[in-house]
């Protein structure tokens, strides 16, 4: 494996979300979203399907427009600069047809240098990216007849490579086995000690959420409860809507 | 038989055809690739119907140029599609046949008052051979444009071809890319439609590089053979029409074809 120099996390960085809203037309889709994630944090935002979690998700990529304002500072010296978001997507379709390699998927997204043409240097960066999530063999793999488990680590490893400030994950409901969540999630807990980075994952399962994450974050069209999952998973709203379950 | 090949290089008119086709045909495979990546082979072949109702608009307004009023009309166009397909209203393919056919009938309409439409029949099979120097030049500084557009945008278009948030969120301008796209596409498509044919433009652009995708893995390969094979059938087809006396754009299109085919069996492996 790759030499990977370990930054940290140094707790004094933090995105705060302030009055966020997203209305398409007449219809409200998100209003008043508060939320205050630090690095060195797994936050994981839950709901029902349809209750704005992956609206919420394009507004802070800033996709669509929302009302309201996204803020990243350090606490420590009160310096802003811009907030830089890796972004793992949930599904991406590719067609098994697909003329793409792993490496020319990777350099679409993060290099300058034309895909139709391939250096030894930037072979060698993407390589070393990837053998982070242990995925480095299969760089010159046509990407259409990847796994989703695979898939996803090669998104992940684009997704951290230059160390954003928040890393943002659409959970995969499909194509992942338990193996693959348990996986997963321990990438996450990684990465949570290894990089300076606030992770958020909008998660669809509770059972990992629970074991995992730091904070939980409810949300229906704004944020019904927050807080540790012990806190959010015995509050009333939560039982609202996912019914009453015992988590230990 | 070199005597034979030489014997074509006699006439002014096959040596300038010759070059044409080598500036043309690499484009167009390099300019499909992408075309059938984003899956947009509905969008091309509208452009392609466009170029009537651009010169029926520069007929009307007795424009003594009507490449000028094609292009136009045709970036105009391209534009308009392009912000159509973002509403999501309508299935994207469904809305494109719609505009297409509908510049295509306006287009006619126009083109046939008082049954003058054989003057523009030609342009629906298009006619390499009657190609001037001054055209060429023309096609050799677009060549230049697309070329450097080319290695500038690939890596973003094919970012937003297979996940647009996901671009979006590496900070790559997902409409604008798509936009300087269509209008490139645009130019491309005007300034050698009279030469190919309206009728089969979309076959020049689509086949090279649907066939290199049957044997492709990789960008490299998908983009080397999709020229490769365009090029190829370029200069076969026009070595062929001079031979059978036959349009050098559908002869061009049949090699193109068969060529799809074979690769079609050969990827089936």
């Amino acid at each position: 494996m790759a030499f990977r120099k370990i930054i940290k996390p140094c707790g004094f960085h933090c995105i705060k979300i302030n009055n966020l809203g997203v209305a398409f037309g007449e219809q409200t889709i998100l209003e008043d979203v508060n939320l205050h994630i630090h690095c060195g944090s797994l936050t994981a935002i839950i709901g029902r399907n349809g209750a704005g979690k992956s609206t919420l998700v394009r507004a802070i990529l800033g996709e669509i427009n929302h009302t309201g304002n996204i803020e990243f500072r350090n606490t420590e010296n009160g310096v802003m600069s811009s907030l830089k978001i890796g972004y793992v997507p949930q599904i991406v379709n590719i067609e098994k047809t697909t003329p793409l390699s792993v490496y020319d998927l990777f350099e679409s997204y993060t290099g300058n240098v034309p895909i139709v043409f391939k250096t030894r240097s930037e072979y060698e960066h993407v390589r070393d990216a990837l053998s982070e999530f242990d995925v480095a063999d299969l760089i010159d793999q046509s990407v259409g007849t990847l796994s989703g488990g695979q898939l996803q680590r090669v998104l992940l490893a684009m997704a951290v490579h230059d160390n954003p400030n928040l890393l943002l994950l659409d959970e995969p409901v499909s194509g992942i086995d338990k193996n693959g969540m348990d996986d997963f999630y321990n990438k996450m807990k990684y990465l949570r000690a290894n990089r300076d980075m606030a992770i958020t994952i909008i998660s669809h399962d509770l059972d990992y959420v629970y074991q995992y994450a730091d904070n939980v974050v409810l949300v229906d069209k704004t944020v019904l409860a927050s807080g540790s999952p012990k806190k959010v998973f015995s509050s009333d709203e939560f039982k609202n809507i996912f019914g009453e379950v015992r988590y230990e | 038989m070199s005597s034979v090949i030489t014997q074509l290089f006699d006439f002014d008119f096959m040596r300038r055809a010759f070059i044409a086709i080598l500036i043309i045909t690499p484009l167009f495979g390099m300019v499909g690739t992408m075309i059938v990546q984003k899956k947009m082979a509905y969008f091309s072949d509208a452009l392609g119907h466009s170029a009537l109702t651009g010169i029926a608009i520069g007929v009307i307004f007795g424009i003594s140029n009507t490449s000028i009023s094609m292009v136009i009309f045709a970036i105009f166009f391209a534009l308009l599609l392009n912000q159509i397909s973002r509403k999501g209203m309508s299935s994207k393919d469904t809305l494109i046949s719609v505009f297409s056919c509908s510049a295509t009938a306006i287009g006619l309409a126009i083109l046939s008052r008082g049954g003058s439409f054989a003057n523009y029949s030609a342009l629906l099979v298009g006619d390499i051979l009657s190609i001037t120097p001054r055209e060429i030049i023309s096609l050799v500084a677009l060549f230049v444009v697309m070329l450097v557009y080319w290695l500038w945008a690939v890596n973003r278009l094919t970012a937003i071809s297979i996940h647009p948030t996901l671009a979006k969120s590496r900070s790559i301008s997902v409409h604008a890319m798509e936009d300087i796209f269509a209008v490139l596409m645009a130019l491309l498509v005007m300034l050698s439609i009279k030469w190919v044919g309206i009728l089969l433009i979309n076959a020049l652009l689509i086949l090279p590089a649907a066939s290199s995708r049957n044997i492709s893995e990789n960008m490299r390969e998908y983009a080397g053979y999709s020229v490769l094979f365009s090029v190829f059938s370029g200069l076969v087809g026009l070595i062929v029409s001079y031979f059978t006396d036959m349009a050098t754009g559908p002869m061009i299109v049949i090699v193109a074809s068969a060529i799809y085919f074979c690769t079609y069996i050969y990827g089936k492996k």
